[in-house]
């Protein structure tokens, strides 16, 4: 199996997209509403993601 | 008439058996919601947690195996062989030809075990999404 090098970023939108799929598919009861609860966790895990990562950057110096 | 018949019986219908529903979910991941006639949402299940696993071992992630020691250590080893192990029959093939990495540093290998792992814990609330609309509390 090849080895796949990835960047922080890229391995931490990997992981949003994937866990915003399977949350969003387990948790509403229409599609409407998982469509949107999917797009929303995502959203979530992008700011998170970007604001930690800002945090960090700043809280270093 | 017989369309309101069918519905009432539809919903007096028991709950189905779970433990087939959710030891295939475990096995092949969104496999229970196939059984439960849920062929989208077991597919993006199964592509998720799939694809997941199989970045994580391309990522050269390392797999837990239970291991005593002070509680952090044994809470992170068996926790995490727990988490490897919910992936079902991706893990059982990995491990049964012959996948072993060791615990190397990088950040890389580190995200590699983050989504072997997190794979299995997205495949646990797969199997209880299963057990649920398999037990009637869920459409």
């Amino acid at each position: 199996m090849p080895k796949m090098n990835l960047s922080h970023f890229e391995a931490a939108l990997l992981f949003a997209l994937f866990s915003s799929v399977v949350l969003g598919v387990i948790t509403k009861r229409t599609d409407a509403e998982r469509l949107r609860y999917g797009l929303r966790c995502f959203a979530y895990f992008m700011a998170a993601l970007i604001g930690l990562g800002w945090l960090m950057r700043l809280g270093h110096g | 008439m017989a369309t309101n018949a069918k519905k009432t019986a539809d919903e007096q219908a028991p709950p189905r058996s779970w433990y087939g529903i959710v030891g295939l979910g475990w096995l092949i991941p969104g496999g229970g919601h196939f059984l439960l006639k849920r062929p989208g949402r077991g597919a993006l299940l199964m592509g998720s947690v799939l694809l997941m696993f199989v970045l994580g071992l391309m990522m050269r992630g390392y797999m837990f195996q239970p291991q005593r020691g002070d509680l952090l250590t044994t809470i992170i080893y068996y926790g995490g062989f727990i988490g490897d192990l919910a992936s079902g029959l991706p893990y059982l093939l990995a491990t049964w030809m012959g996948y072993a990495q060791p615990d190397a540093a990088g950040h890389v290998h580190d995200y590699g075990t983050k989504f072997l792992v997190a794979a299995g814990l997205l495949n646990i609330l797969a199997m209880v999404d299963a057990y649920e609309i398999a037990m009637g509390k869920k459409d």
